[in-house]
């Protein structure tokens, strides 16, 4: 279970999260939504250390995370992660397979080269890539490939947790409606813990169990996904409607 | 505009120069105390040696080649003013030596090598690849500086060294083919003229500027800001600053070396 508890963070002037209070419990697939530039990536970076928060707390498991563990603590914590991030962010000088297996070739779960490329080549099935891509560059690949690689990278460790950052962003409809079903299939199957972040709402429909709507640094709905459509927030409304007259304002 | 706004200005800047200063030495830090704990990257390690160390050869050869050439030819014409034209060989030997192979080398991979990191690990910034390398359970100091520094700190003494004699072989070529040397004098007279350590110092420079190349490089992309102009004013910082920096620590190593 992944809890945060009023996280605050400021970029120099630019407060982004003020206040962040949301729970995800284990096993559910919470969607964020919000608009471009609320602060939707910078709170999972604060989950995952990246960023660290002015204040708040950040708990897994009850465990505070935000107190910076090092060494074996840390690559322990790191290892429960997956993260797919929103252009893919595959390394252009490694192969496709090792991209996928990367976290298998070093570090703590490293084994064969061999037993790596399989497992790669397994998990690139399981995103419907051939295993003929396994040797291609990132560099080769279409953005939608690129995005099921990126799937592929993340899940490859089989991780308890996975974050997916607009992972529809970029994609045509069809290639979007793809991606989702497969990112629903593999956090059931995988039985993950899942926190996707996104402005699409065909993402939410077909990914959350659970939905968030963060504006202004603090989260202003949270329900089901089931609710979502009665939910009586403005905010919540205007998003989901898409619409210019609300309480959003649109120039930001 | 205030009276005071000048005064204001330069507090301003002197306060952004002594930041940097500090987050640069909090990089250097940070970088040596990686470079002692395990793992090292061998294979990044591997494949930078080769692109820091072997592929500069060419363009390093070529510059100091013709440094050289121009070398033996400048010492002619000035020792000719007092009848010294006979110590071509020395002087050449000794200039290539301890000043222009370690230095011009150093400069040729600032300009080859930092820039190329520092654009590579800007972009991998701005892409959030280093994001990503962090997930993935990997440190990214140790992932990509460390191999870098480490491969540039070896890399450069060797260029130098290969440097060195391409140097003073440019001088050779020019006093034998147009000043009219004797081929065998000119190389006795630079063999026995050069001492341990001239060649120590020119070392140990070339491995101070290729740790110094490298270390900017990583820095400045590290510290890259978002975008293509981003990567680009990280570029353009890495090479000006490895640049200045190699300068100022020849300037003080000469010191060290060579001060009585």
């Amino acid at each position: 279970m992944i809890e945060l508890r009023d996280v605050h963070k400021a970029f120099g002037a630019n407060k982004v999260l003020q206040g962040v209070t949301l729970s995800v419990d284990k096993g559910t697939s919470m969607v964020i939504i919000g608009g471009s530039g609320t602060g939707k990536s910078v709170a999972l970076k604060c989950i995952l250390g990246l960023v660290r928060p002015d204040s708040g707390q950040i708990l897994l498991d009850g465990e505070d995370v935000t107190k910076s563990a090092r060494g074996a603590k840390r690559d322990a914590f790191l290892a429960r992660f997956g993260m797919l991030f929103q252009g893919g962010a595959l390394f252009d000088s490694l192969s496709v397979w090792q991209n996928v297996a990367f976290r298998l070739l070093r570090g703590s779960l490293k084994r064969p080269k061999e037993e790596a490329r399989e497992i790669a080549v397994e998990k690139l099935r399981r995103v419907g890539l051939k295993p003929d891509v396994a040797d291609l560059f990132p560099a080769e690949l279409s953005g939608g490939m690129q995005k099921r690689v990126g799937l592929a990278r993340a899940i490859a460790a089989e991780p308890e947790i996975i974050f997916f950052d607009e992972p529809t962003t970029g994609l045509d409809p069809i290639m979007a409606g793809v991606i989702n079903e497969l990112i629903r299939e593999i956090v059931v199957e995988m039985g993950a813990t899942a926190i996707t972040i996104t402005h699409d709402m065909s993402s939410v429909r077909a990914i959350a169990d659970d939905v968030a709507m963060l504006h202004g640094g603090v989260i202003h709905w949270t329900g089901p996904v089931g609710e979502m459509d009665d939910g009586d927030d403005p905010y919540l409304q205007q998003f989901i409607t898409g619409s210019a007259e609300g309480p959003i304002e649109a120039v930001r | 505009m205030s009276p005071l706004s000048p005064v204001a200005a330069i507090g301003r800047s002197t306060l952004h120069l002594l930041a940097m200063i500090g987050r640069v030495t909090r990089y250097l830090g940070e970088t040596l105390s990686h470079i002692v704990r395990p793992p090292l990257y061998w294979r990044e390690f591997l494949a930078q040696l080769m692109f820091i160390g072997y592929l500069s050869l060419p363009v390093v050869g070529l510059t100091l080649v013709f440094t050289g050439g121009a070398l033996a030819l400048q010492i002619y014409a000035g020792g000719a003013r007092f009848n010294a034209e006979a110590v071509v060989p020395q002087i050449v030997a000794i200039g290539m030596v301890r000043e222009l192979g370690p230095v011009l080398t150093g400069l040729m991979v600032a300009g080859r090598v930092s820039a190329a990191i520092a654009a590579e690990i800007g972009t991998m910034k701005v892409t959030e690849q280093i994001d990503a390398l962090t997930t993935l359970s990997t440190n990214p100091m140790k992932y990509l500086t460390v191999p870098r520094v480490l491969a540039a700190t070896l890399a450069v003494p060797a260029l130098a060294a290969v440097g060195n004699v391409i140097g003073v072989m440019g001088g050779y070529l020019v006093a034998v083919t147009r000043l009219g040397f004797n081929p065998t004098t000119y190389i006795k007279n630079t063999v026995d003229f050069l001492e341990a350590s001239d060649i120590v110092s020119s070392l140990v420079k070339a491995a101070a500027f290729g740790f110094i190349v490298a270390l900017m490089g990583c820095y400045h992309g590290m510290q890259s800001g978002r975008g293509a102009q981003g990567v680009g004013r990280a570029t353009t910082n890495a090479v000006v600053s490895a640049s200045v920096l190699i300068l100022a620590a020849n300037f003080v190593l000469t010191g060290v070396f060579f001060t009585e």
